[in-house]
């Protein structure tokens, strides 16, 4: 699998290349600065684009720019954006078009290997992968409403993890229940918040984040 | 509307020459009267009395300069130190102030006020009292009026009988049509008369204006220490503390890793996340210094985010066409966000509606919400947690000449308004 890597520290670049080698990855490019990372998408047409917010030469949301902007070109291509800080209002700016394929990530997740790789992965095959700060702060914002409200603890647990874009294999291995259960609490929450129910994993995922940043 | 403006400037107008002639004769009469009595003594203890009442009745008028012309009138009154006790104390606190300027201009003020602007304010209401008087002469009045006085003067027409009568209704009827186009300018000019001696002179609004950057100066040295303490302290016990814990952690794997790999293995991860919960802290830190959507989209996303980062909806409206400087940014961000964790916290509000504009060289904020109303920025705002809150945010716009005011009336709802003179880029 091909990535394009940007990602202006050094430390970080580095860090990031060798784990990705590790994990059977080919880095396709790794740059530094904005205008690198819009000549390598256009140009290289990696699975995978890993891009950091903020970038040289102007230190602001370059990165992020650029991401948005290759996404235009090309509908549909898997970026993960990290991050330092993550902010609902970049997440909302990288859902906006509605397609797969998007990750958003604390710069932090990058200290557990094996779940970055299977968010990379996950970005790559077009699901999703919302750093849980996010689905965090959309379920506090989200808990005075009724709907949210009538949910069980344990379907909180589920929809939390599922916002995040994980599989129902994988919510079944964290919570150390069946798939068939969490499928059973799947089809629950979705009936409670009046979704259409789909067997997509990931329009599944970008209908409970859509109906959890209306708010 | 023209006409019922007119009627308003009329009675405005009239109300000030009444209202004014009297308070302004009696105040300028006891001043007179409490300065003779200085030398019996008994000046030392009336003169502040009469004086304060002067101050009051003159910022009244500046009051409705603004709000019936709207012509300001600054006030030019310094900040009296500190009274001393006892009769010492009340001959200085007199001395102060009959030594300041703008006590006698006062003073000249009231003299000015019952004679020229008395007049002044008068006009309007004689054009419009003119259009009546004509009628009434016109009507048949005027027969019992000249033969009593053979010839009654209407204005410049000298009525003797039915036609020169008419002709002074017809007058009056000029006069009121006069009265409608020029009233509001007659009430205007009243009040241009009186701001020549209320308004500060050069000297004093320079003088006013030390006073003001000194204060002000002193509230930003002060924050910004204070902000210094406090990142010193998050840093010390937060950051670093953890950074230690980790060392030491990783001292221990160290000394155990070949005894008792699986014990290191538990240490690895504490370590682990000593260092994610250090980062998290850092984040924190950071955003409270310098927010990061601050430093990569400006204020109106900056101010976006914060909105969606509220526990309760906020509706956002930003317009601005530019940047401004980025310490005003930075002052109005973190404004705006005490503002709202307020609001939050204390106004039981469902919505809050922030509008951020620029217009006529003023970022001008105003942030609404639907709660209880009942916020002051004297008690610290509603938390009464004190020296923070509203008047904490009074004291950083202030660096900025910025300003604000608080709406919030028992019950709701509550507008906090920020205007900050600035330029964008």
């Amino acid at each position: 699998m091909r990535v394009v890597l940007a990602e202006d520290l050094f430390l970080l670049r580095d860090g990031l290349v060798r784990m990705l080698e590790a994990f059977d990855f080919e880095i396709a490019a790794a740059v530094e600065s904005g205008p690198e990372l819009d000549r390598a998408l256009a140009e290289l047409e990696p699975d995978v684009a890993i891009v950091d917010v903020r970038l040289p030469p102007s230190f602001t949301d370059e990165g992020l720019q650029c991401a948005l902007a290759a996404r235009r070109r090309t509908p549909g291509l898997p970026v993960l954006v990290l991050s330092q800080h993550v902010e609902q209002l970049y997440a909302r700016e990288l859902m906006a078009d509605g397609t797969g394929g998007i990750g958003y990530l604390l710069k932090d997740r990058v200290f557990d290997a094996a779940q970055f790789i299977d968010a990379v992965r996950r970005v790559a095959a077009g699901g999703t992968a919302m750093d849980p700060q996010v689905i965090s702060q959309l379920l506090t914002r989200r808990a005075r409403d009724t709907p949210m409200g009538r949910l069980t603890p344990r379907e909180r647990e589920v929809i939390e993890l599922m916002a995040q874009g994980r599989s129902n294999a994988a919510i079944a291995a964290q919570l150390q229940i069946t798939e068939r259960a969490v499928a059973k609490h799947t089809s629950n929450i979705f009936t409670k918040l009046g979704l259409p129910p789909s067997d997509d994993d990931n329009r599944r995922v970008l209908a409970v984040l859509a109906y959890l940043d209306r708010g | 509307m023209k006409i019922a403006n007119a009627l308003l400037a009329a009675a405005r107008g009239l109300w000030l020459t009444v209202f004014g002639m009297v308070m302004s004769t009696l105040l300028f009469a006891f001043t007179l009267i409490s300065l003779v009595l200085m030398m019996l003594g008994i000046g030392f203890f009336t003169t502040p009395v009469v004086l304060s009442a002067v101050r009051s009745y003159a910022d009244r008028r500046r009051h409705q300069a603004e709000a019936w012309s709207g012509v300001r009138i600054p006030a030019p009154y310094r900040k009296l130190p500190a009274r001393r006790d006892g009769f010492a104390g009340q001959v200085e606190h007199c001395l102060t102030l009959l030594k300041d300027k703008a006590t006698w201009r006062d003073v000249q003020w009231l003299f000015v006020d019952l004679s020229a602007g008395a007049v002044l304010a008068l006009l309007p209401a004689t054009l419009i009292v003119y259009v009546f008087w004509g009628l009434v002469l016109a009507l048949g009045v005027w027969k019992p009026i000249v033969r009593a006085n053979d010839v009654q003067w209407f204005a410049f027409v000298p009525v003797t009988d039915q036609f020169t009568a008419n002709l002074a209704a017809v007058t009056g009827l000029a006069f009121g049509v006069l009265g409608i186009f020029v009233n509001q300018y007659l009430l205007r000019a009243h009040f241009l008369l009186a701001k020549q001696l209320l308004q500060p002179t050069r000297e004093r609004e320079l003088a006013l204006r030390v006073e003001h950057l000194t204060e002000t100066r002193h509230d930003a040295v002060d924050s910004s220490a204070a902000e210094l303490r406090r990142i010193e302290r998050d840093l010390h016990d937060g950051a670093q503390a953890r950074l230690v814990a980790m060392g030491m952690s990783l001292g221990t794997i160290e000394a155990l890793i070949e005894q008792d790999p699986a014990r290191a293995k538990r240490l690895l991860a504490t370590a682990r996340a000593d260092s994610a919960e250090a980062l998290a802290e850092l984040r924190d830190l950071v955003r409270g210094i310098h927010p990061p959507v601050l430093a990569e989209r400006g204020l109106g996303d900056a101010l976006r985010a914060l909105a969606l980062r509220m526990p309760l909806p906020v509706e956002v409206d930003v317009q601005l066409p530019g940047r401004a400087e980025e310490p005003v940014e930075s002052a109005v961000y973190f404004a705006v966000s005490e503002v709202l964790t307020n609001a939050a916290k204390h106004s039981r509000a469902e919505r809050v509606r922030l509008d951020v504009r620029h217009a006529e060289g003023s970022l001008r904020i105003a942030v609404t919400d639907n709660g209880r109303g009942g916020a002051a920025p004297s008690s610290g705002g509603r938390g009464g947690t004190g020296g923070t809150g509203l008047l904490g945010i009074e004291r950083r716009l202030g660096a900025f000449d910025g300003v604000l005011a608080v709406n919030s009336p028992a019950g709701g709802p509550t507008m906090v308004t920020m205007e900050i003179p600035c330029i964008l880029r």
